[in-house]
């Protein structure tokens, strides 16, 4: 069984000591400290461990006050389960690392287990005894804040902790009393003023989980399905999906190993409350002495309280619709360097490389005066920029350069698009593929397209005349005159020229495709759980990234190659660099499926988005989660950063595109229109429109130079948060166009602005 | 929502006799009750959780069906071991039989006959994926191109000319409903209706003037309409094809309908045939087109097309010339014209019955036009012969022998009066056979019937035989074609029936079946529609398709459309059965063929849609045509 813990901890070792070992292996990247999201997530629960679909976590539910006590305890944890493994190398090591005494470790395991053993704690002032700990959390003192659950050891391999999780759950209330206490603060939040009853009313999906979810965990099944059909009717539309999970969970059996069950327990639901509207409620409470829903709420819900005016119905709708709430406002306050990097590297070659293409085509008159605004453009630095060295960024090979410059003269050409001057659609149907389409990726020139398919193939067409060779045979090579001019025609095997090629090797479906930039390479990410890398040179594999154990859903190369990420169902993102057979960061935290992953144009920041409603932004260079943005009301199936970098939309299966400024991490539209999943977003290569294709076999272009101009951003909605989202989704559609039978699942924008869509015919 | 699902979903879990059926299957003989029922309630709880998962696939696949490889998959990441073997896309095939008071499902292995696969020739190998590039739009506008929807969907369309208020928006009502009080206005100020309510439909489409062809669509209909009436056959198939098939012929249709009400005004005086039936022709593609709509040009087209049915002259030598033949395709169009559009409101059967009728009964009407009214009246189905014609046989009889026995008048009235005989006794006699008791008595006929007893009682017999002999024919003539992925989809239904006897074969489903009519029967000289055959192919969504082969045996042109399942037009001409007399619980339900012809139907054109017993699927869609099919009696036939 695999244990996405372990594999974090793993992986961190093994890349540690590979680089201990190998010592070549010099690049910065691999130095900085590979930190998850664990210990960022607010109240210090511990996120990374509710992951494994099918296993559940290790254990570990740390609910500490303070920081580095947790750490602490989660290190202790690892050991012990290192331990447990026979991973004694790797408990030596990490206890290097941690610079933890020798001591700690080995204070013997309690009855139930074998190996493991209680955790002695530095911080807590009650360590060892596991049982005293169990017995502990499970009598369950009511808004107790300083329990301190220590790791508790594993008892046999049989998913032993899902027990300390649900063991919150064991305080009993009278079951019969459960539709009472609900029922009581239903009433009450409906008689309670106009302006406070919207916010209030956000209490009532978390509460009735967790009271499902408590009398389901102390065996009363034939109420815990009547409190159900009595009340999920109250419960906003949007959480149908999970209610469905919900409903056919009755067992408390049902509960180990389910995956939305531990993500309500392992998560604080978040909710924004104004100060008012909490007071009242708290107030309430206590006057009825409802310890039952008090008890809840201090342990299960996060209450977000902020000053100010209550927030709207709409305003709440917006924003509420994920897994474990909104995200609090502290998790969006980090400063993100959206700006875009200016690019000296290539702006010297670039003149050089100019002129001589100018002096070749002999007309450098011409040239020069866009030559310089190019220049001075990019001299500019932006404010928003992040530092060029941020990142270690790849060295622009010649190749690459001379694709800038075929770009930029490209870019020349381009149309401006406007609502007035909308692009042209070019529809590539794949026919044949029998439903069996599942990723397409067009090269950034559009010279190349690529496939992916259910049968385990990836497909790659030239859409130019140009033909797809492979290179010659090692032994042919040997035999080509290396200094002659031509040498990189003369390595092509023409004998192998086709219009499309097949890629073998993956042994299941292919969800994810991408091409590198400088059009070598492909990356496809598969049901079989690996990534693979193939050459366009050669069009064979070159290599299998493995780490996620699960299917992988998506991945994509960074805009300057050589970093991609990738993310699938084990609810782990990660960064890869194409020569490190091991991820260099892994962004944990999200509460399911990882479904879509896309880079900042900046190449600093990846977004990722979920199957648990919320996209997240994380920071390339400290893995650190910095945006969480709620407000989908279904698993995200696609992403687009626009080309400034400033904006991003998003794609859901509830056929909604919403538009977020990342500087503020804030909501700034809504864009209905599409009535099935949309698996396909792109800006224009001005930003001025975006482009959505949906299952519903329809593409829209939307207008988001006038989307981003409505929003009023002052101060006050930026620092709160609260946005008046404007209702003008009609006014942005500037068209509307439907295919005979094909959902369209690829959009890309050529350089001169043509929009070119992909899709497989579905008769 | 779905608030009245939620407490159900709850609550469903498998019956605790399957639990108890699964245990016996392993060996375990004797499981308690309660054991069971804690046993489908885990059951239950897993299979959702998978099917959860399983979902999640199909969204990653991009897909809308769910899958067995997506069950498969989900199993798979839970690490179960995926169920080997089941990679059936068609169905599950699992059987339901009961008896002895207990209901069971099994999966049937059936014993194969080797020789049956040995001789079933080879599937065509599937087609590889290819990447094919159209316009979807150019700067905002989408062409009007066959890879591309047609512009204005038939059903907007009809939407639009049955029930303008909902089209149109509020200001507008009153323009809407004005116009169609005024039913029968120029082209012009429909065209105008429409274009407005197509404005609407469509958002924002960039503002252009409506009213004129682009230069491509001129030249298109320039060449469309020069072929249609020209002297080359073979550009003049390709043209009516192209009216047949092309999607995006909406913006041309007023002019096209102009064109047709003007050119019989004009032939019909000249007497030129040929351009007649070219222009009928036209009427019959514009028809066939599954994207066009016409009820709005139909007072065009309803005025030229009966004209070709009644007129007193429509050819230079009437004793020569076949406008017969002529009579009867108009006859044909009208009727299936009245079957598509005939609404309570517009009421065009009756109306076209009365007019009809009216003239048949005026004494001084001509033979021409006689034979006209009775060919217009017989196309319109066995009850319209049953209670218009029936009773006239005899009147009509004395009038035929009063020409045929009596003096001779003119050569043209003998030749008018004897096809009207024929007509009489080919319409009559199907309806007669079907109706009428068995003894065929000489006598008893001369007496209902009059002069025309005796001719029609040999015809009766004559029928009766052939519907027998039909029956066979049709069954021998049955063409299987085996494609690659055609599979039937059928979706359990579940709940079962009774228990069919008959077992589906699992190796061979003959996905398609050709009804061919036992006589390619075609007038001479006007070569109307060309006796078409469908070879239908339905299959599990992949991929299915649906050909009409048009051989013509007069004009020896070939011509292979494809074309969307006819429109409901007609009465159901051929019925579906299922065997097992509907549901077979847990099994795919036989389907069995059944051509019912219709009472009287003699060598009409009939053209039916027949909807499959809906198998919950849609993309099972069995549309089949029968044309010129005299086969009187039923035909049976099961693809099986």
């Amino acid at each position: 069984f695999h244990r996405l813990f372990i594999l974090l901890v793993h992986a961190h070792f093994i890349s540690k000591m590979a680089a201990v070992q190998d010592g070549q292996v010099d690049l910065e990247v691999e130095k900085k400290e590979i930190k998850t999201e664990t210990s960022n997530d607010g109240s210090g629960n511990n996120n990374a461990n509710s992951s494994s679909p099918g296993s559940t976590s290790l254990g570990a539910t740390s609910k500490s006050p303070t920081g580095p006590a947790e750490d602490q305890q989660t290190l202790l944890a690892v050991l012990q389960f290192l331990k447990r493994n026979k991973l004694n190398e790797s408990v030596d090591i990490l206890r290097r690392e941690a610079g933890l005494s020798v001591e700690i470790d080995d204070s013997p395991g309690s009855a139930s287990g074998g190996a493991g053993s209680g955790g002695a704690s530095n911080s807590t002032v009650d360590g060892g005894d596991t049982n005293s700990l169990l017995s502990r959390v499970s009598i369950a003192i009511p808004a107790a804040p300083a329990v301190t659950a220590a790791p508790v050891p594993p008892k046999g391999l049989d998913q032993p902790d899902v027990n300390v999780v649900l063991s919150a759950y064991s305080q009993q209330g009278d079951p019969d009393l459960y539709p009472l206490y609900y029922n009581g603060l239903k009433k009450f939040i409906e008689s309670v003023l106009d302006c406070h009853r919207a916010e209030l009313s956000q209490v009532f999906y978390p509460l009735f989980v967790h009271m499902y979810l408590e009398l389901v965990y102390n065996n009363h099944e034939v109420e815990a399905k009547q409190f159900f059909e009595k009340f999920s009717g109250d419960q906003e539309c949007y959480y149908a999906e999970d209610l469905r999970i919900l409903s056919g969970m009755t067992k408390k059996e049902h509960m180990k190993g389910n995956e939305t069950m531990l993500d309500f327990r392992t998560s604080k639901f978040v909710l924004r409350i104004s100060r008012d509207s909490y007071q009242l409620l708290k107030r309430h409470l206590q006057e009825r002495q409802n310890n039952q829903i008090w008890n809840i709420i201090q342990e299960h819900l996060y209450i977000d309280i902020f000053d100010g005016m209550p927030r709207s119905k709409s305003q709440i709708d917006a924003m509420s619709g994920s897994l474990a709430g909104e995200a609090k406002r502290d998790a969006n306050k980090t400063k993100v360097f959206y700006g875009l990097l200016k690019e000296p590297e290539i702006e010297v070659p670039l003149d050089d490389e100019d002129e001589e293409a100018e002096n070749e085509e002999g007309k450098p008159k011409k040239k020069k005066p866009k030559k310089d605004s190019m220049g001075s453009k990019s001299k500019k630095q932006d404010p928003n920029a992040p530092q060029q060295t941020r990142i270690p960024l790849p060295e622009l090979k010649d190749s690459d350069k001379l694709d800038k410059i075929m770009n930029m003269k490209e870019a020349a050409k381009k149309i401006r698009l406007g609502s007035d001057n909308l692009p042209s659609i070019c529809f590539y149907t794949f026919l044949n593929a029998y439903q069996g389409l599942t990723a397409v990726d067009i090269t950034d020139d559009s010279s190349l397209i690529a496939g992916g398919f259910a049968d385990s193939t990836v497909r790659v067409w030239s859409v130019t005349p140009k033909k797809l060779r492979r290179v010659k045979s090692a032994a042919d090579l040997s035999n080509i005159d290396k200094e002659s001019d031509d040498v990189l025609e003369r390595i092509m095997d023409e004998k192998t020229a086709s219009e499309s090629k097949i890629l073998y090797g993956h042994s299941g479906p292919v969800y994810g495709i991408s091409f590198s930039p400088d059009r070598n390479y492909l990356l496809s990410s598969s049901e079989d759980g690996t990534v693979r890398l193939w050459s366009l040179q050669t069009f064979t594999c070159l290599v299998g990234y493995k780490g996620h154990n699960y299917p992988v859903w998506d991945t994509q190369f960074s805009p300057y190659g050589y970093y991609f990420v990738s993310g699938g169902h084990d609810r782990v993102a990660r960064l890869w660099a194409t020569d490190h057979y091991q991820p260099l960061r892994m962004f944990a935290g999200h509460l399911a499926d990882v479904t879509c992953t896309r880079f900042h144009p900046n190449s600093n920041y990846v977004a990722t988005g979920s199957a648990d409603r919320t996209i997240r932004l994380w920071d390339v260079l400290n893995g650190n989660c910095v945006r969480i943005l709620t407000g989908h009301k279904g698993p995200i199936h696609s992403l687009a950063f626009s080309p400034n970098g400033k904006f991003m939309a998003s794609g859901a299966t509830d056929g909604r595109v919403l538009l977020w400024d990342i500087g503020h991490g804030l909501m700034i539209g809504e864009l209905k229109g599409h009535t099935d999943t949309i698996y396909a977003l792109r800006f224009s290569r001005d930003g001025e429109i975006l482009a959505s294709g949906s299952m519903d076999n329809t593409v829209k272009l939307w207008d988001t130079l006038k989307a981003f101009d409505d929003v009023e951003l002052d101060d006050f909605t930026a620092a709160t948060g609260h946005i008046h989202l404007p209702e003008n989704s009609q006014e942005l559609l500037l068209g509307s166009y439907t295919t005979k039978s094909t959902p369209v699942i690829h959009l890309h924008f050529t350089r001169r602005n043509l929009l070119l869509a992909a899709g497989a015919y579905n008769p | 929502m779905a608030e009245e699902r939620r407490p159900k979903q709850c609550t469903v879990v498998l019956p605790t006799e399957s639990m108890k059926a699964m245990a016996e299957s392993i060996g375990v003989g004797q499981l308690q009750e309660e054991s069971c029922a804690a046993l489908s309630e885990e059951v239950s709880y897993r299979i959702k959780e998978i099917a959860q998962d399983a979902l999640k696939f199909m969204h990653h696949g991009k897909r809308r069906k769910l899958m067995t490889s997506d069950i498969d998959h989900a199993l798979k990441i839970k690490n179960v071991e995926p169920l080997y073997g089941f990679q059936s896309q068609e169905f599950i095939p699992f059987r339901f039989a009961s008896g002895g008071g207990r209901e069971l499902h099994f999966y049937e292995e059936k014993e194969v006959d080797l020789s049956d696969i040995i001789n079933t020739p080879l599937p065509r190998v599937p087609l590889d994926v290819s990447l094919k590039a159209h316009w979807l739009s150019i700067e905002g506008v989408q062409p009007a191109i066959p890879e591309n929807p047609p512009p204005a969907p038939k059903e907007q369309q009809k939407a639009e000319s049955t029930e303008p208020l909902k089209a149109v928006k509020p200001g507008q009502e009153e323009e809407g409903s004005i116009q169609k009080g005024q039913g029968a206005t120029s082209a012009e100020a429909k065209g105008k209706c429409k274009y407005k309510c197509k404005k609407e439909g469509l958002i924002r489409m960039k503002p252009r003037s409506t009213h004129e062809l682009s230069v491509e669509q001129q030249l298109y209909y320039k060449e469309i309409t020069e072929a249609c009436v020209g002297s080359c056959e073979a550009k003049r198939a390709e043209a009516l094809q192209s009216i047949a098939t092309d999607p995006g012929l909406y913006q041309m249709l007023p002019r096209f309908s102009t064109f047709i009400s003007e050119g019989v005004r004009v032939n019909v005086v000249q007497n030129n045939l040929a351009l007649l039936i070219y222009l009928m022709r036209m009427v019959k593609a514009l028809m066939d087109n599954p994207t066009l709509y016409l009820e709005k040009y139909l007072h065009e087209l309803i005025p030229a097309v009966v004209t070709c049915i009644v007129s007193k002259q429509l050819c230079l030598r009437p004793d020569v010339d076949n406008h017969w033949a002529l009579r009867d395709f108009a006859a044909r169009l009208m009727a299936q014209s009245c079957k598509t559009f005939s609404t309570t409101t517009n009421n065009i059967q009756s109306r076209i019955t009365k007019t009809f009728t009216k003239s048949w009964l005026d004494e001084k009407t001509q033979w021409t036009t006689r034979y006209g009214c009775i060919a217009g009246l017989s196309e319109l189905g066995p009850d319209v012969i049953k209670t218009l014609i029936i009773p006239r046989l005899t009147i009509e009889g004395a009038r035929i022998k009063a020409v045929i026995e009596g003096p001779v008048v003119s050569n043209i009235d003998k030749i008018g009066a004897d096809h009207v005989q024929s007509l009489l006794l080919k319409h009559c006699a199907s309806v007669i056979a079907k109706t009428r008791p068995l003894p065929d008595n000489m006598e008893q006929y001369r007496v209902d019937y009059g002069y025309l007893g005796p001719m029609l009682c040999s015809h009766v017999v004559k029928a009766r035989a052939q519907a027998a002999l039909q029956a066979q024919q049709v069954n021998r003539t049955t063409l299987t074609i085996t494609q690659p992925r055609s599979t039937l989809t059928v979706s359990q239904s579940g709940i079962g029936g009774s228990v069919g006897s008959r077992t589906p074969s699992i190796i061979k489903v003959p996905s398609s079946l050709t009804l061919m009519s036992t006589r390619p029967g075609t007038p001479t000289q006007p070569s109307p529609p060309a006796t078409k055959y469908i070879v239908m192919a339905t299959s599990a969504g992949a991929s299915s398709t649906q050909q009409v082969i048009t051989l013509s045996s007069s004009s020896a042109s070939s011509v292979t459309s494809t074309v969307a399942s006819a429109a409901s037009t007609l009465q159901p001409l051929v019925k579906l059965e299922s065997g097992g007399g509907g549901s077979l619980g847990g099994s795919r339900p036989l389907q069995k063929y059944i051509v019912v012809s219709l009472p009287s139907s003699a060598s009409s054109s009939l053209e039916s849609k027949s909807g499959m017993l809906p198998p919950s699927s849609s993309s099972l869609e069995a549309g089949m045509k029968m044309e010129r099919s005299d086969s009187p009696g039923a035909s049976t036939q099961s693809p099986h």
